[in-house]
């Protein structure tokens, strides 16, 4: 049922046009454009960028150093803030009454608990590290593992010949021993067989011989007489006296 | 480097105008240059092992800044002094 089915079905699918999902995934999204970069992400800085006071960047200090020295952007700091209070472009309301006080308060805040925060920030970070790079060791010793044990299993190979050569052994023993026996057991029933032919033979010969013997034994029996019985009986009796003479004289 | 791929701090004065030229100010170009200015702001102060203050400091002043530009006509009315 099945056979001539088969030969026909390459040549059905033969027939079909090329999968046209090929063409469409082509279309859309290719993939493995970009380059594969092995080397591991570049580690996060230590430190940010240097602020001095917690406002302004080094970088302005540095740019105005070479033309007003060291003292130049706080010259430049200065005179801006006496221009806006004096050209009340900066006016002191209310506001800047909350702004000092809240200001003073953050600072104080950031300068007392502002290293404890950091060491509580820093031991968190450092436990989630911990537990990435615990979980990329243990992989990393499971992979070992597996190709040592990987390598051990190819240095078994190499005692497969070992192992077929005892097999044969055993199997060759096998077949001898079962050689033997079933010739051992042939001899016994021959044996079984021929010891039964000669205690058939020895029985019917002792058979004819006892048969003969008592045929015989009748027989002379029988023509014993009683007249012979009785001479023959004389006869011993002066026998007997005889051989006791003898022995006496003896 | 040539001119459009140079960062703004990079840029002599004279080159100015013709810098701003190579600028790209349609919306994307516009989101684009936004998304870069503050992915290096952030890389720089924030995205460090061990930062302090500074980084959300010159956010929160820079803040405070431009809403005391926005209310600037508003505090205008509370000088203290008629004549500057």
């Amino acid at each position: 049922l099945s056979a001539p089915l088969v030969p026909s079905a390459p040549a059905a699918l033969r027939s079909l046009p090329p999968p046209a999902a090929v063409g469409v995934l082509h279309a859309t999204r290719p993939l493995h454009t970009t380059q594969q970069c092995p080397a591991p992400l570049p580690p996060l800085p230590e430190k940010g960028g240097e602020v001095r006071y917690g406002l302004i960047p080094e970088e302005f200090f540095q740019f105005l150093y070479p033309k007003t020295g060291v003292t130049g952007p706080y010259m430049l700091g200065t005179g801006l803030l006496l221009y806006f209070l004096s050209k009340e472009i900066y006016v002191i309301n209310h506001e800047t009454v909350a702004a000092a006080c809240i200001l003073s308060v953050i600072i104080y805040g950031v300068k007392k608990f502002g290293s404890d925060v950091a060491a509580f920030a820093d031991k968190l970070n450092e436990e989630k590290v911990a537990k990435a790079l615990a979980v990329k060791n243990e992989a990393i010793k499971d992979l070992e593992t597996a190709i040592e044990q990987e390598k051990k299993e190819q240095w078994r190979v190499e005692g497969r010949s070992y192992l077929f050569d005892a097999k044969r052994n055993n199997i060759a023993m096998l077949l001898e021993t079962n050689y033997r026996e079933r010739l051992l057991t042939v001899y016994n029933e021959v044996k079984k067989r021929l010891d039964y032919q000669v205690a058939m033979q020895n029985l019917k010969r002792q058979k004819e011989q006892d048969h003969m013997i008592q045929w015989v034994e009748k027989n002379v029996i029988q023509s014993i007489t009683p007249q012979q019985q009785k001479e023959s009986i004389a006869k011993c009796i002066l026998d007997l006296k005889a051989l006791s003479k003898s022995a006496q004289a003896a | 480097g040539p001119l459009s791929e140079r960062h703004l701090m990079d840029v002599r004065l004279g080159e100015l105008p013709s810098w701003l030229a190579t600028c790209n100010f349609s919306p994307q170009g516009l989101l684009g240059g936004v998304q870069k200015a503050w992915n290096s702001y952030y890389d720089k102060y924030i995205n460090v092992k061990r930062g302090g203050p500074a980084g959300i400091s010159m956010l929160l002043a820079g803040y405070c800044l431009l809403s005391y530009g926005w209310n600037y006509q508003h505090i205008k009315c509370h000088r203290w002094r008629k004549y500057h």
